[in-house]
């Protein structure tokens, strides 16, 4: 099963990455060079395992629910170039009309 | 030997007894980064002003009786992926050029209670992602050793650094090798301690499940110095583990005899160079030597690790690189109408292109239709790999491998050939996998470019993979070789 390029643009698509002509081209070759490679993984025999997202004998680690000191707004807008009084400025999210 | 060809302990027994002041030993440092580091390229950051005023304090603390630590005013280089309050902090990406972080990460609050100083940030693989420093879009880190070859990477300035005496020690990041495979083509030790013994907590994440800070230094004593320095419970990090952290320093020089060390013979299989293979089983019998029982086991599953390694790297990194929105901070695109057109150019702008491929990768990996093929199934074969080294680790102590299957390899020879590129850490990404602690020492030369050997323990076992590393380096003295950053064999332009 062979990626095409209209593979890699509906991937780039759901990433959030605008793809030139060019880089579209280069994705499906590398992708597939890669796929091939990682393929060597449906030889293992794993009926039966769990899967393994994590390796540490630990779960749900809960805090105490209580207020503690946060970052202060302006050090929090600090770092963004579209910052509108206390808030994140960004373009528009819906189509009016 | 000029003080800044030193070991970190020595520089705190010299600082402790007043023989040096921090002040000097900043000044020293800073003239020897002035001096090599336009040919080096370790650091991207040199916190010039914030070392000496730092140093300053240090010796004004020491004199009242007051230092935080023996440590204090012993300056160590940070890569550049970990937040630093007030310090650029730029993963050598463009997307983050210009982000001053409001907080420390919680190794650099560690550093910084020693009374250690942050002298510079070093290069990296853009956000960690690679294997020789070369897809740092900032600049080119050169092998002090050979000034053509890669010094590898994710860590590759950290490791360079050290290297080249631009600093005693520094921190680097392994998220499948990062920290042990620069190690081993610049010629100095590196750690990956057990997933969960250092917290995260202002790293900047590639891979959550695998992402571990580690110690890089000249020698295993300064390694075990600055394990202790960081290691440590932080609620931060929800993956953190309380335990106790054990004197490591004060553990080594410990007896080794009737240690049970494995040769695991998938790593020394087809594709390690036999220059490589030939120093590492030497090793084994220098051990050997020393009391240590050698035995040859196997674990079936190392065949499969890296395939199922980069699915599981680069699905969470598709996660973890969703937030570079230009939104709350980093680089933002201009002129976007629309929000998702703005996310999509911003990331276009910002990332490089192996940032972009794993992100491409990791998305179409955990894309509907594919996640039991490819996500799924790599975190099962995580499943039987974890089994095959707790199988092992019922018998040995310790594990002994190649860190990497070849030496540093020259500038550009891999770049356009991203397979070739993460082979590089076919024998590193194991340890990631299964949570298990890796340390990367030198054990040999070939063609005047450093071997490393790798020692793998069982969880929480650092303490015995440094004292087995400790006795290994005073039985084959290799302690605080620096290099000298020639231009060609022979010559020597910086000294």
């Amino acid at each position: 099963m062979e990626l095409t390029p209209d593979d890699v643009k509906r991937v780039a698509e759901l990433a959030r990455i605008e793809l030139t002509e060019d880089e579209t081209r280069a994705f499906v070759k590398d992708l597939n060079d890669i796929l091939r490679y990682v393929n060597r993984l449906q030889q293992v025999d794993t009926e039966g395992v769990e899967p393994a997202y994590h390796v540490v004998p630990l779960e749900n680690v809960m805090r105490v629910d209580c207020v503690t000191p946060s970052l202060p707004v302006d050090e929090a807008l600090d770092g963004t170039t579209g910052r509108s009084g206390d808030y994140f400025k960004v373009p528009r999210i819906l189509d009016v009309d | 030997m000029d003080v800044i060809d030193r070991p970190l302990y020595e520089l705190a027994r010299l600082l402790e007894s007043g023989e040096v002041s921090a002040e000097e030993l900043a000044v020293e440092f800073l003239s020897r980064i002035d001096k090599v580091d336009g040919i080096v390229g370790a650091f991207v950051t040199v916190d010039r002003e914030g070392t000496l005023s730092g140093a300053r304090m240090a010796d004004k603390a020491r004199r009242a009786g007051e230092a935080p630590s023996h440590l204090a005013g012993i300056p160590i280089a940070v890569k550049d992926n970990m937040c630093t309050r007030g310090i650029e902090t730029t993963c050598s990406s463009k997307m983050l050029r210009g982000f001053v972080p409001p907080y420390d990460a919680h190794v650099v609050e560690r550093v910084k209670a020693a009374g250690m100083l942050v002298i510079g940030k070093t290069n990296l693989d853009e956000f960690a992602m690679g294997s020789s420093t070369e897809n740092s879009a900032l600049r080119v880190t050169r092998n002090p050793w050979n000034l053509q070859r890669v010094p590898g990477g994710s860590s590759g300035g950290s490791a360079a650094a050290v290297a080249a005496s631009e600093a005693p020690a520094a921190l680097g990041s392994d998220t499948g090798g990062s920290v042990r495979v620069p190690a081993s083509y610049c010629g100095i030790v590196g750690m990956k301690p057990t997933y969960g013994l250092v917290s995260r907590y202002g790293v900047v994440a590639y891979a959550s499940s695998l992402d571990q800070v580690g110690p890089l230094a000249a020698n295993v004593r300064d390694c075990a110095i600055m394990l202790r320095v960081i290691a440590g419970h932080d609620p931060r990090d929800s993956m953190s583990i309380d335990a106790e952290i054990p004197d490591y320093e004060a553990q080594l020089g410990r007896d080794i005899a009737g240690k049970v060390i494995g040769l695991p013979k998938e790593y020394f299989a087809e594709g390690i160079e036999p220059g490589v293979r030939d120093a590492v089983l030497e090793a084994a019998k220098q051990l050997s030597k020393l009391g240590v029982e050698v035995e040859e086991v196997s674990l079936p599953t190392v065949e499969y690790a890296l395939a199922a390694y980069y699915i599981i790297a680069s699905s969470e990194a598709s996660s973890n690189l969703a937030r570079f929105d230009g939104v709350r901070y980093g680089h933002r695109a201009e002129g976007a109408v629309d929000s998702v057109s703005m996310f999509m150019k911003t990331r276009a702008e910002g990332f490089g292109p192996e940032v972009k491929r794993r992100i491409m990768m990791g998305t179409y990996s955990l894309s509907a239709g594919y996640y039991d093929a490819y996500y799924k199934k790599a975190s099962q074969v995580r499943s039987t790999l974890k089994s095959d080294f707790d199988r092992v680790f019922e018998r040995c102590d310790a594990l002994l491998t190649p860190t990497a299957p070849t030496t540093a390899f020259p500038i550009g020879e891999r770049i356009d050939d991203p397979m070739s590129m993460y082979m590089s850490d076919v024998c590193t990404v194991t340890a990631n996998l299964a949570g298990i602690p890796g340390i990367s020492l030198p054990c040999g030369w070939q063609d005047g470019l450093p071997i490393g050997m790798q020692l793998l323990g069982k969880r929480f076992s650092e303490a015995t993979l440094l004292q087995l590393a400790y006795a290994y380096e005073q039985a084959a003295g290799y302690p605080s070789r620096k290099a000298p950053v020639t231009k060609d064999r022979g010559c020597c332009s910086c000294h």
